[in-house]
């Protein structure tokens, strides 16, 4: 037993040494091994990252000082493949001593391990930018802040040592400012500018759509100028954090958590680090187990906490709070689509939470209808996971599939088999949760677990029942007037030959008809055609040699 | 719905006249039409020949599924009447063409294809009860004639024994026609031009004092107007020579009984004492035919069983025989296929010697 412990802690040292060393080494190449991953793929692609993220944190921060967030974006092209990108919020600014670390070290945030809905995660994202931008153009993060009216504004320029993954602060300056809090980020890029589905434009668009709390004041390269005013008159409500439960954790993770706990034993590690544990749930977990509720976590190895997993499987534990999700709300989700997308008919539905792997969520969906969107088209799908639009990895989002999977030809639209439906339609789908699980690390696409899919589905039924029910009566509206359509045309037609026969004025037959017509509107729109068709041919009879007394006769091959 | 008028173009304008008046009483304008389907079809057992049932059909302008065809049956009223008013002559292809067009303001035109056309004329034909000749519409003539018969037509005067290898083309409305001398004890129509070629060729029409008359197929409406006129105003018997197939017995069929399409002018069309000459089950086993068979096809034997099933070969033992014959052959032959034995075969041997010993069915 002490042995191994021995052994155990020598690994362990060695295993470190390694790690810093790997570490020490390979911030700049840990990058570009995983540049697809952090979302810096190509040169278009990184010019979408760095504003998402620099946005990303903005939005964040400004929430979470409950500031009615207002951003400006702004993207200047600087020739040669290079953009500087400035994104300015009204946020609670940062302090002076924060911003290094903040802006120029990899894998520092305070989100990593709280389960609370937010839009990063990983606390990598503006760090990677800012090390995209050292590595392209060489040129340092500049970073203003103010974090109130009496504090001095500051400027610094921070950079990352790539072989220690520690900031370096380049400059660092008093400056004068107007804002009153806030913060600016600039990042010179190598990068590309394109308009189009999965360009900052589009991004831009869908962001105000979701955060209809926000102003957005965005210049594109171009020096186009985009204004999105907000549409709501308040913040969102807080979200909150919640522990994380026990079916949603995964091995890795609870190996690191029974390493960094300061419970003392595993009975106060489970009621205390976990939602929904009380003191019974506590044992019983134990028991299934079969540890001792007073295990010292510290003591735990691999193969213990591995029966740990198996208790918490056998263990019947009551699903997560699911107050902790805010959603953006069936009537600002809908507010945000009308005013970025012009249409005719809007719908939209916020589910009730549902929980997948002890990870509470809540689907909502928006659709617009109509308007000048091209109708023999597939449908514009919106994707957004905690109100960050989902721009790549279209095919792979459970959200495209429960579109695909949705039978929109019964709502009135055409839909190839196997494919997103057809017509003037967009469709938004958030995701709104505290981990929402993504296919991939660079966050593209919504992984398609069952319950996620169901809600989704439920979420898109709910608003193609209200789109059916407007299609239909639009067609039938449009039928209608056809129908009418039919005889008024018809109408010259009939009378111009009626008068050549029998000399009757045709102006007057077509005034006769035209005022039957009139008469009889309701009744010609509800009469359908269910006269039986005159020349319905007895079907045992060879139609060609029945009726043909014109045509000859066909050839049989033999000749 | 117009009360029987004295000439085509009265009916015409009687027709229009009733919907004007509708019209302006405020009544829908229909037509009611004579619903031509096995449905309204019935075999009268005494005259021996389809008769169209009482069933129509409403033809109304305001319904959605009507608007159309009363359209087009109006046209080709109008269109009728102007060519009775002109006194000129159209064919079905003229009248299609006489009443295409686009519908001002829609994407419609008044007939996409002449089946539209030529079935509103058919409608137009029940509904004035005058026929499409008498409409001065014409189908394309399809069928040459030869014998020694002179008459004339359209002030003309024709000898039928001196046209040259043509003979004469049969016109589609042959109503006007005066016979001036008839000379022949019978009468041969046969379905294919190409035999009937081979008679005139043969002079057969000369030596054995006949008229020898071929359409290509299908009987044409002129065709047997013409059978008809010779048939009854000239009690020449009729013979029918057709291949030995499902087909061939129905050109038998429609000649003698009438068909489903015309039943309502089964009056002034059909042959009730016209004979089947050939080629009959019992020919292919005397003049050993079965080395010229062709296999029959899937809808051959489908055709062969309807056939059997028409009420007017069904309780008919010496047809019905011919039908099992030829189902027990699995095969079916060409008039052609005598010429296997020689090419003057048909006129030197098979067609004198079935007509003196009495070999066909009636």
């Amino acid at each position: 037993m002490s042995q191994t412990k021995l052994g155990e802690k020598t690994d362990r040292v060695i295993a470190h040494e390694l790690a810093k060393k790997q570490r020490e080494v390979s911030v700049a190449e840990f990058f570009e091994r995983n540049r697809h991953l952090l979302g810096f793929d190509n040169k278009r692609k990184a010019l979408l990252t760095v504003v998402k993220e620099a946005v990303d944190n903005s939005l964040d921060a400004c929430e979470e000082a409950r500031i009615m967030p207002e951003i400006q974006v702004e993207i200047v092209d600087m020739g040669n493949d290079r953009f500087r990108v400035i994104v300015e919020d009204n946020g609670p600014g940062i302090v002076k001593e924060q911003v290094p670390k903040i802006f120029a070290k990899l894998l520092y945030g305070s989100k990593f391990h709280s389960m609370k809905q937010a839009r990063g995660q990983q606390g990598i994202g503006i760090s990677a930018a800012v090390l995209y931008a050292q590595l392209t153009t060489g040129r340092p993060a500049r970073i203003r802040t103010r974090i109130s009216p009496r504090h001095d504004p500051h400027m610094m320029e921070v950079r990352i040592d790539t072989t220690k993954n520690e900031p370096e602060i380049v400059k660092d300056e008093k400056i004068d400012w107007k804002k009153e809090h806030g913060v600016r980020i600039e990042l010179d890029i190598e990068a590309s500018f394109q308009k189009g589905d999965q360009g900052v434009d589009a991004y831009m668009k869908q962001t105000a759509i979701v955060n209809p709390h926000a102003t957005f004041i965005y210049t594109n390269p171009k020096a186009e100028q985009s204004v999105y005013p907000r549409a709501a008159e308040h913040l969102p409500k807080e979200a909150t954090a919640i522990k994380p439960h026990p079916y949603g954790v995964e091995l890795g993770i609870l190996l690191k958590m029974v390493k960094q706990t300061e419970k003392r034993t595993l009975q106060a590690f489970l009621t205390e680090e976990f939602s929904r544990v009380g003191s019974g749930t506590a044992k019983e977990i134990c028991d299934n187990a079969g540890l001792a509720t007073n295990t010292k976590p510290v003591d735990m190895e691999h193969a213990h906490v591995e029966k740990l997993m198996e208790g918490i499987k056998k263990t019947k534990i009551m699903s997560p709070p699911t107050d902790c999700i805010v959603p953006i709300g069936e009537e600002l989700l809908e507010k945000g689509l009308r005013k970025e997308v012009p249409a005719e008919f809007y719908a939209s539905i916020t589910r009730k939470p549902d929980v997948y792997r002890g990870i509470p969520f809540v689907i909502e969906a928006a659709i617009a209808y109509g308007g000048n969107q091209p109708a023999d088209q597939s449908v514009r799908l919106l994707r957004f996971a905690n109100r960050v639009p989902l721009l790549y990895q279209l095919s792979a989002c459970a959200a495209t599939k429960a579109v695909i999977q949705t039978d929109w030809r019964r709502y009135g639209l055409s839909q190839p088999s196997g494919a997103l439906p057809v017509g003037p339609l967009t469709i938004a789908i958030h995701l709104a949760s505290v981990w929402p699980p993504f296919t991939s690390e660079a966050k593209e696409a919504i992984a398609s677990y069952p319950e996620i899919m169901k809600e989704m589905k439920l979420a898109l039924q709910e608003v193609g029942r209200v789109l059916g029910a407007y299609v239909n009566k639009k067609k039938r509206v449009a039928n209608q007037q056809e129908r009418i359509n039919i005889f008024e045309n018809y109408i010259p037609e009939v009378a111009g030959a009626l008068s050549e026969i029998t000399h009757d004025k045709k102006e007057l037959i077509v005034a006769s008809m035209r005022k039957m017509l009139e008469k009889n509107k309701e009744f010609i729109l509800r009469n359908k055609a269910t006269v039986q068709e005159v020349d319905a041919e007895g079907p045992a009879l060879g139609k060609s040699y029945d009726d043909v007394d014109d045509e000859p006769k066909e050839e049989d091959d033999g000749k | 719905m117009a009360s029987k008028a004295k000439n085509p173009r009265e009916a015409i304008e009687n027709l229009a006249k009733d919907v004007v008046k509708d019209i302006e009483k405020g009544k829908q304008p229909q037509f009611d039409v004579p619903i031509r389907s096995l449905s309204n079809v019935e075999f009268n057992k005494k005259s021996g020949t389809l008769e169209l049932g009482n069933k129509t059909a409403e033809r109304q302008f305001f319904n959605v599924a009507h608007a159309k065809k009363f359209l087009q049956t109006i046209e080709v009223a109008r269109v009728a009447h102007q060519l009775l008013n002109i006194g000129k002559h159209a064919s079905l292809r003229d009248v299609y063409y006489m009443v295409k067009r686009t519908i001002p303001n829609t994407k419609t035109d008044v007939v996409d294809e002449q089946t539209e056309s030529d079935k509103a004329i058919e409608d137009l034909e029940l509904l004035s009860e005058f026929s499409r000749e008498q409409l001065h519409i014409n189908a394309n003539k399809m069928g040459s004639v030869a014998g020694k018969v002179i008459i004339e037509d359209a002030g003309d005067t024709i000898d039928w024994s001196r046209l040259g290898s043509g003979g004469w083309s049969v016109p589609s409305n042959v109503e006007n026609i005066k016979f001036k001398k008839v000379d022949a004890d019978y009468l041969i129509y046969m379905e294919k031009a190409a035999v009937w070629e081979r008679l005139h060729e043969d002079k057969f029409w000369a030596k054995h004092n006949c008229i020898i008359m071929s359409s290509q197929g299908q009987t044409t409406r002129g065709i047997r107007r013409l059978l008809q006129r010779l048939s009854e105003e000239h009690k020449l018997p009729i013979y029918v020579l057709a291949d030995f197939d499902p087909w061939g017995f129905y050109i038998y069929s429609v000649l003698k009984f009438g068909s489903i399409n015309l039943a309502h002018m089964s009056e002034t069309m059909t042959l009730t004492n016209a004979r089947f000459l050939g080629i009959t089950a019992d020919d292919i086993e005397k003049y050993g035919l079965q080395k010229n068979f062709i296999k029959f096809k899937d809808v051959d034997t489908v055709r062969l069983k309807q056939l059997s099933e028409y009420e007017w070969f069904k309780n008919d033992k010496e047809w019905q025989r011919q039908f099992k014959m030829m189902k027990g052959f699995g095969a079916k032959a060409e008039i052609q296929a005598l010429s296997a034995r020689g090419i003057t075969f048909i006129t030197d041997k098979y067609l004198p010697e079935k007509i003196k010993n009495k070999e066909y069915l009636d």
